[in-house]
């Protein structure tokens, strides 16, 4: 099996392509696309360390199991607000959503 | 840990190379349709880092939730919302981000994982993990997760509620 | 790694270990996706035959004996076809669709255990892994509708799409139940589990749920409104030709003789029957009840019209799904009381284990779960008894009524 290290820089490269999508992006749907990447990121950090460190514990399985979850709920959410954006202002780009400013 | 050149191994450099390289798709892709497949690619490339980290499960419902559902739900939203004609301009300052998620990546690598993980590499501390069995006890014990548990359903019940409503096309019911 | 059979013999042989392992395992998963592409050949002249038969016809005849070479005279015809890519479609997905649809088939049999002995794996996860690989087919539809750049193949894929994900739902409410009796979600596991009883007899509303909501899953009538010829022209695959048409036929069979199988295996033992312990014949039962289930499937497709896409989705989400999720619910209910009394076979540690378990163990439990069935279908069966009834009562009214004034109307 490959050192604990590998594993952690594959997450932190997968965390930086989703953080620069984030940023970067103008296209909503794409920057959600890229919350995912980062959240999987994550997660790969959380079962990594579980099975380099603790993998008799539940623990970081169960935190793992509960990312999923958590992901789901957001991408749900997510894409149905800009769903609705498009509806009412025919575009998906977060800047142009602009109702609430003051 | 000396490093030994085997299944494993191979493995887990081949789904890092079709995770990192379907994530660098998703970014880049100028198509958003072709961006939920990248996507894809890249959440099956973590599924696979998943089989050799020797958590089945989580493999099988990284795909199950992610490729079956989440994806799914992308390429829907994409057709809805015609993003594929949105090409205009793909980026908000693409510069500046770029030099900052590099920055990011080289602080996390040189100031985190090279001092702290690579100086001095452990083995895993056992060869044995815990099965899926153990994973259903300990979320529905009493001393367990069963309370994160109940929450999340909680969530996912609130989250598909306000999906449906937000989404709604007109304010009647049925 | 433990080295056993083709391996060890090999390694006897003088040959390298790491090599004899790699070579046994590249033969098991040869054997493991060439079992259904030979089924797959045969099968397609099967539903032909059967199709012929239940339409007075009889069917392909010319080629062979009993036509039985038709296949592989229409698979020749399909490679020599011209391979059309249309010039607006995006060309790297639309040559990937067919791959994956016919992969996330074939992906399947890894699991599906032919015999106590042989199995490609036995999985841990078995059914989790059935179920996440055959939801990559969704996505291969989705890619083929939307990459042929054609409006009908984007509705029709659409149209899948929605089925699909709407009926993944019963479908994995009925895969608990056989889970959950098992205790685990090994396919061997769950046909070990059944040596006492068949889980059929345990909940026969699950098996009947399962067929329907995997008979759907594969987009077949009544559920084919993915391929309404007479509304979409041809569904999603409207812009395929050559062999590109043909594995996403292909398939489409063997995911039928895939879901016959896998009922077999949840519900109905599996392999188990008279003398199982001999793989001949536990390969033999295995093939007998799954073409047993294989032919109603053919049968309801060639019987029962297409229902529109609003039906479809009504009956999923007003009565499958509630109907699975309170199944579920009563049958946990049941065990864990009939666990709690100590009714059924347990093993050291207190848990339910059923395999080995003999007739007279899984009586009561079995008696239990078949009055909860009878009394969840009586009122269901009761209803759709009052429904028919009033449609009759009101056709012939309407009848009379003719009859009464034939100046009005018509």
């Amino acid at each position: 099996m490959p050192p604990l290290w590998m594993y952690l820089v594959v997450a932190a490269a997968l965390f930086s392509i989703g953080t620069f999508g984030v940023l970067a992006r103008r296209n909503g749907i794409a920057v959600l696309m890229s919350v995912e990447l980062m959240l999987n990121a994550v997660n790969i950090n959380l079962v990594a360390f579980w099975r380099f460190t603790a993998p008799m514990e539940v623990n970081g399985f169960a935190f793992a199991a509960f990312v999923f979850v958590i992901a789901a709920a957001e991408a749900a959410v997510g894409l149905a607000i800009i769903i609705s954006i498009y509806r009412t202002r025919r575009s998906v780009i977060p800047e142009e959503a602009d109702a609430l400013r003051g | 840990m000396e490093f030994e050149f085997n299944v494993v191994t191979v493995a887990f450099f081949v789904f890092s190379f079709i995770t990192l390289a379907g994530g660098y798709a998703v970014v880049t892709a100028k198509n958003l349709f072709r961006g939920t497949i990248w996507l894809m690619m890249s959440l099956f490339g973590v599924s696979g880092l998943y089989l050799t980290l020797s958590a089945p499960f989580l493999a099988a419902v990284q795909i199950l939730v992610y490729i079956g559902a989440i994806a799914i739900l992308f390429t829907f939203a994409v057709m809805l919302t015609r993003s594929l004609t949105n090409l205009r301009d793909l980026y908000v300052r693409p510069q500046i981000n770029l030099v900052g998620a590099v920055l990011l990546f080289v602080l996390i690598v040189v100031g985190v994982i090279l001092p702290l993980f690579a100086a001095n590499p452990q083995p895993p501390v056992s060869d044995e993990v815990i099965r899926t069995v153990d994973l259903g006890v300990a979320l529905a014990s009493g001393n367990g997760f069963v309370i994160p548990f109940e929450v999340a359903s909680l969530l996912l019940t609130a989250a598909m509620i306000g999906a449906i409503v937000i989404a709604r096309d007109t304010d009647d019911l049925v | 790694m433990d080295c056993t059979g083709l391996c060890e013999a090999l390694y006897r042989g003088g040959m390298d270990q790491g090599l004899a392992q790699f070579l046994s395992i590249f033969a098991g998963v040869l054997f493991v996706s060439g079992v259904p592409l030979v089924t797959v050949i045969f099968l397609i002249w099967v539903e032909r035959k059967v199709a012929a038969r239940i339409q007075d016809r009889i069917g392909p005849n010319r080629v062979g004996p009993f036509g039985l070479l038709q296949t592989f005279a229409d698979l020749i015809k399909l490679l020599l076809k011209e391979d059309i890519t249309p010039t607006s479609a995006d060309r790297l997905l639309y040559n990937l669709a067919p791959l994956v649809s016919f992969a996330s088939v074939i992906l399947i049999w890894a699991v599906i255990p032919y015999t106590p002995y042989h199995y490609g794996a036995d999985l841990e996860i078995g059914v989790l892994y059935f179920v996440a690989v055959a939801s990559l087919g969704t996505l291969a539809i989705m890619t083929a509708g939307w990459a042929s750049n054609n409006k009908y193949a984007l509705l029709g894929a659409f149209r899948v799409v929605a089925l699909l994900v709407s009926y993944e739902i019963p479908l994995v409410f009925s895969l608990l139940i056989p889970v959950m009796l098992a205790g685990s979600m090994s396919l061997l596991d769950i046909v070990f589990a059944q040596s006492g009883m068949w889980f059929v007899f345990l909940s026969p509303l699950a098996a009947v749920l399962f067929f329907i909501s995997s008979q759907a899953e594969t987009g077949r009538a009544p559920f084919d409104l993915i391929e309404a010829e007479s509304e979409l022209v041809a569904g999603f695959n409207i812009e395929y030709s050559g062999m590109k048409f043909g594995m996403f036929f292909a398939a489409e069979f063997l995911h039928v003789f895939t879901n016959a199988v896998l009922i077999t295996i949840l519900f109905f033992g599996g392999w188990l029957g008279l003398l199982w312990n001999e793989p001949i014949i536990a390969f033999l039962w295995l093939g007998i009840k799954s073409a047993l289930f294989y032919f109603v499937s053919l049968w309801i497709r060639n019987t029962v019209p297409r229902l529109r896409i609003d039906q479809v989705m009504n009956f999923n989400w007003f009565f499958l799904v509630p109907l699975s999720i309170i199944l579920l619910l009563v049958t946990s209910g049941v065990v864990m009381i009939f666990k709690t009394v100590g009714l059924v076979p347990l093993d050291a540690a207190g848990n339910m284990q059923l395999a080995g378990a003999n007739l007279f163990d899984m009586l009561p439990l079995t008696l239990a779960l078949l009055a909860v069935n009878a009394l969840m279908i009586a009122p269901i069966l009761n209803r759709w008894r009052n429904i028919g009834r009033e449609a009759r009562l009101a056709n012939e009214r309407r009848q009379q009524a003719r009859m009464a004034s034939p100046a009005v109307g018509d």
